[in-house]
């Protein structure tokens, strides 16, 4: 094994010179006083090795010893990831006792006593390829498929398989033999590289489908496909967590993989205290269940932040090869692309715009490629949805990493200062935002099937009444409230309605948090019918209390249960609203 | 500052500059503290044999054969109980005129809390001010800053604030205060009567400003050790952050680091994240709150500075002044407090939520019509309404000066919508509107 003495130490980047064969991107551990601290090599140059420290460098000095592993950063796939909480390089936070982490402190991501129920799936004599499924245990709520070891190239004979059982993580549940006639042993957990993608899938397909959320202005406006990628940019206090977080409780996925990265460490302890008590919309378990957290909060390493997001998308995309519907979120993707401008700038690499790097944009595309729809070749499907968060300098758009990952991703959901200021929540911006998938033949055909006919001409006709509103609020306050024909104010006030009734809604709230497909095309419909009815006012004063009126009966059906008697009352209530304003016209 | 027996004296200095020094040294340690002609310096890189240290006061005067001595250890601060009433310097030493602290002496970069172990902050830190409890509630463990242009007396409403606020113990980091703030802090404090639960640190405008970046470190420790091993509820108060991020940028330009946005360091969000996240609420009781000053240039939130500050902390309050009624406030608009969902509702009363948002969106629709009186259009009969609104919103409510309970700023809340409006024109739900909205 190569070791190594450090030479060089600039905050967390080490010089280390070995005295032997080094990888790129080879974990290395720095001896120090008992503690064994990781780091990971990011630059060769003769036999100097430079290594990213995962801790702080104080204390470390010149001659100081380093071990090099031969391995590169590698996270255990295997049951038990679900209702884990880890830090940004896998180890398990529960593990570890103490209120505060020490330097070096580590603990294994799975625990390998624990016992699970395996049945197998396959028969002794079978061939067999790397991701073949050879048996299942339960985990939570879902099914584990135990499959061939990823690592594992070529063909393999199934010599040997476990009978139906307990068995631990530790015990061998097959043998297989490879080409060269070796026999080989299969556990129930397997190691991986974070920045290989997996790629056991037949072929990746066009994603056709709607990702539910739960949220009116994504679902039916900008609608996310599953197995698609999407990205919310936002300035600081327009509510990009707060999003997220309401994504991740209302979506319909069986998977959920978190990933807070460099982010508040308050939000991630929000995410520990209500997910073990709240319900899985798609199962009715708790949302624990089918949740894992990754938490390199921005007080934990920098370095590891990098890892976090790797090491999230590896097991997103391990459950994916079983056939299961994975969501991913990443909470900040800047942050990622900080960690890496400082550790070029240490290295006095030439820097790109803003000193971020310049590989960074293929960094990021190379990252939202690993997200998709996958086939099996049995004919399983599996999907990773990803969507990462931006949190842009300034609150300006025109950044590297926004900038990077507007050219990658294919839904965009604008997060808007002013309506943040205005507090219209979610403060996304119906008109900027957008989803390529609206476009796509297969998904406009999914939406005639399981939606209604004729859905996304809806949508279009929605989102041309914003935009037309939008443009007459403008005329409006150039030239004022009464050098306006009257068309311009009822114009405002209908993209007012979309805007109040449809795309605002109440995370805080049980009912309006959350609103089904089914839910959301009759408020559409209700909503259009409204704007088409023929209405006459006699100047523009009578027409914003008479749209207020409707908003409010609009806020009140939202709060109500779907098709509860207060939903009906209120909706009737509706068209009593156009019959008083005829009455007035009459008078 | 003596030199220890049998540490090394060094006095062969390769190379200056206007903030480092740089020599060949055996066996130092990476941010290892020293003395040069006994000033204090810090080890900033090792490179082979060679060190480069940062010297606080600057290299001016210094020559080529000053004598370095290394302590041997990172800063260090002797942690007890006796800290409490005390005043000292960035380096820990004490400048109220009393005796230096003994005790064991402890690491000042602390070690991460491990996020599995905080606790959900839901505890409603009151503050008798309606532009924090009513419309930003603040809870322990939070941390959030004040926004406040340099014309704004900040330093005045921290100090308001920390002693209104229930705590047990009150941690004062100050960052190139200038000496007349300095002086206040100590006078307010000791007029409270409070003097003994404050412990401060004090970098004044007179001192170096590279030794302000060793005070963050003094503060959180010394508020991590009340709060984790006393299990007290400690109050930490920095100001001014936007100076200690000065500082920051110097000492990142004179070691030749690339710079990002506004001339300020690529690590920034890191360096400042550091600190800010040391606020926490410990299941045992203890709890560190930070409430912070970032002073703006000419009220830009889109600095560098103030920027990566809003990414970091649980919000931020923005101080202005009302231009209509010449009165100090906490902007409705720009302000946020992310924890407030946590109490709101539940731990005060169950219309807070409701009452909180339709008030802020009455006032931004009397901004609207102010911009449009600004550009010489007609104000509808609406439009006169929310201004006069505005204006008793901010008197009744908004003034810094008041010191009310929310029940009360609640009940002022539902007063001031239906003098001023229709039940109907706030979007509140009806079983509040049945309940509160007063009577005629």
């Amino acid at each position: 094994m190569t070791k190594g003495k450090i030479t060089g130490i600039l905050s967390n980047l080490l010089q280390i010179k070995v005295d032997g064969p080094v990888r790129q991107n080879e974990i290395c551990f720095v001896l120090k006083n008992e503690q064994r601290l990781m780091a990971e090599v990011i630059k060769i140059k003769g036999d100097i090795a430079f290594a990213q420290l995962f801790e702080a460098g104080t204390g470390l000095q010149a001659d100081d010893q380093v071990e090099f592993s031969g391995e590169l950063l590698e996270v255990s796939l295997g049951p038990g990831l679900l209702s884990k909480n880890f830090d940004g390089l896998q180890n398990d936070l529960e593990a570890m006792p103490g209120n505060f982490i020490n330097a070096g402190q580590r603990s294994e991501a799975l625990d390998l006593e624990a016992v699970y129920t395996f049945q197998p799936l396959a028969q002794p004599g079978d061939k067999l390829k790397a991701g073949d499924v050879i048996g299942e245990v339960a985990e939570n709520a879902l099914m584990h498929k135990i499959m061939l070891p990823f690592k594992f190239e070529g063909t393999y004979d199934l010599v040997e398989l476990a009978e139906a059982g307990d068995y631990n993580l530790q015990t061998a549940i097959a043998q297989v033999k490879n080409e060269a006639d070796e026999l080989l042993p299969v556990y129930m957990v397997q190691k991986w590289p974070v920045k290989w993608p997996i790629k056991t899938y037949e072929n990746k397909v066009r994603p056709s489908e709607i990702f539910q959320t739960g949220l009116r202005v994504i679902d039916t406006l900008n609608p996310i496909a599953e197995g698609g990628t999407a990205y919310i940019p936002g300035a600081f206090g327009t509510g990009k967590t707060v999003l997220q977080q309401a994504i991740a409780k209302n979506n319909r996925a069986e998977v959920v993989i978190l990933v807070a990265c460099g982010e508040r460490a308050n939000e991630v302890v929000e995410i520990f205290h209500s997910f073990p008590e709240l319900e899985d919309l798609a199962t009715g378990r708790k949302l624990k269940d089918k949740t894992t957290i990754v938490c390199n909060t921005s007080n934990m390493p920098v370095a590891a932040r990098e890892a976090s997001v790797y090491v999230g998308m590896t097991m997103a995309e391990y459950y994916r090869s079983m056939g299961y519907k994975v969501l991913l979120l990443a909470d900040s993707t800047s942050r990622w692309a900080q960690a890496l401008r400082e550790m070029s700038n240490r290295m006095e690499e030439l820097p790109g715009t803003d000193a971020f790097p310049v590989e960074l944009p293929a960094v990021i595309a190379n990252f939202y490629g690993r997200a998709g729809k996958v086939m099996m070749k049995d004919g399983r499907e599996g999907s990773v949805t990803f969507l990462g968060t931006v949190s842009p300098a300034g609150g300006n758009f025109k950044e590297p990493v926004t900038e990077s990952t507007s050219k990658v991703a294919r839904c965009f959901y604008a997060l808007s200062q002013k309506r943040a200021d205005a507090k219209r929540y979610p403060a996304i911006d119906p008109l900027l935002s957008y989803s390529r998938y609206l476009d796509y033949e297969e998904f406009q055909e999914y939406t005639e099937r399981s939606v209604e006919t004729g859905w996304t001409e809806k949508v279009m006709r929605a989102k041309n009444l914003l935009a037309k509103g939008i443009e007459a609020r403008d005329q409006i306050s150039i030239l004022g409230d009464d050098s306006v024909p009257l068309d311009y104010h009822r114009d405002f006030w209908k993209s007012e309605l979309i805007d109040f009734a449809f795309i605002q809604q109440d995370s805080f709230d049980d009912t309006d948090m959350n609103s089904t497909m089914e839910r959301q095309s009759f408020m559409l419909n209700r909503v259009l019918e409204i704007c088409d009815k023929k209405q006459d006012f006699e100047d523009f004063s009578t027409v914003g209390s008479f749209y207020k009126k409707l908003i409010n009966l609009f806020k009140q059906m939202n709060y109500s249960e779907f098709r509860s008697d207060d939903f009906s009352k209120f909706n009737e209530e509706l068209d009593q609203v156009f019959t008083a304003n005829e009455k007035m016209e009459a008078l | 500052m003596i030199a220890q027996a049998f540490q090394p004296i060094y006095t062969q200095i390769k190379s200056l500059t206007k903030a480092t020094i740089s020599l060949d040294a055996e066996s130092v340690q990476y941010d290892e503290l020293a003395w040069v002609d006994g000033r204090a310096a810090q080890v900033i890189r090792v490179e082979g044999k060679e060190v480069t240290l940062q010297v606080f006061s600057g290299t001016e005067g210094l020559g080529t054969n000053a004598k370095v001595v290394f302590s041997g250890s990172a800063p260090k601060l002797r942690l007890s109980p006796l800290l409490a009433g005390r005043y000292f310097n960035a380096f820990g030493a004490a400048i109220d005129g009393k005796e230096e602290l003994k005790g064991e002496e402890q690491d000042v970069k602390g070690q991460t809390v491990n996020p599995v172990r905080r606790q959900l902050p839901s505890e409603l830190l009151a503050t008798g001010i309606a532009g924090i409890d009513l419309n930003n509630t603040l809870v322990t463990g939070q941390k959030i800053p004040f926004f406040a242009d340099p014309d704004q007396p900040y330093n005045r409403i921290l100090a308001e604030v920390a002693l209104r606020a229930d705590s047990d113990r009150i941690v004062l980091g100050g960052m190139g205060i200038s000496h007349d703030d300095f002086l206040m802090f100590k006078q307010r404090f000791n007029a409270s009567g409070a003097g003994d639960k404050i412990v401060s640190y004090i970098n004044t405008s007179e001192d170096p400003p590279l030794e302000r970046l060793l005070i963050p470190d003094l503060v959180c420790t010394t508020a991590e050790y009340f709060a984790n091993e006393k299990n007290e509820k400690v109050l930490v108060l920095l100001t001014d952050m936007t100076l200690f991020a000065d500082a920051l940028a110097i000492v990142s330009n004179k070691m030749d680091q690339i710079p990002s946005k506004d001339a300020m360091p690529g690590s920034l969000y890191s360096d400042l994240a550091r600190i800010y996240e040391k606020a926490v609420q410990f299941k045992e009781g203890g709890s560190i709150t930070i409430v912070a000053v970032t002073t703006l240039n000419d009220g830009d939130i889109t600095h560098a500075i103030p920027d990566n500050t809003g990414y970091i902390t649980e919000g931020q309050l923005y101080l202005k002044k009302d231009s209509e009624t010449g009165l100090t406030i906490i902007d409705p608009f720009r302000s946020l407090s992310r924890l407030k969902q946590n109490v709101i509702g539940t731990k005060t009363r169950e219309d807070h939520p409701q009452v909180m948002n339709a008030l802020v969106r009455l006032y931004a629709d009397a901004a609207e019509a102010r911009s449009k009186k600004e550009n010489g259009f007609d104000l509808n009969a609406y439009d006169k309404r929310s201004l006069a609104f505005a204006t008793a919103y901010t008197e009744e409510l908004l003034d810094v000066q008041l010191n009310i309970s929310i029940d009360e700023m609640l009940d002022r809340g539902w007063n001031l919508m239906s003098r001023f409006f229709e039940s109907y024109e706030l979007g509140i739900r009806q079983n509040f509107i049945d309940k509160y909205w007063p009577k005629a």
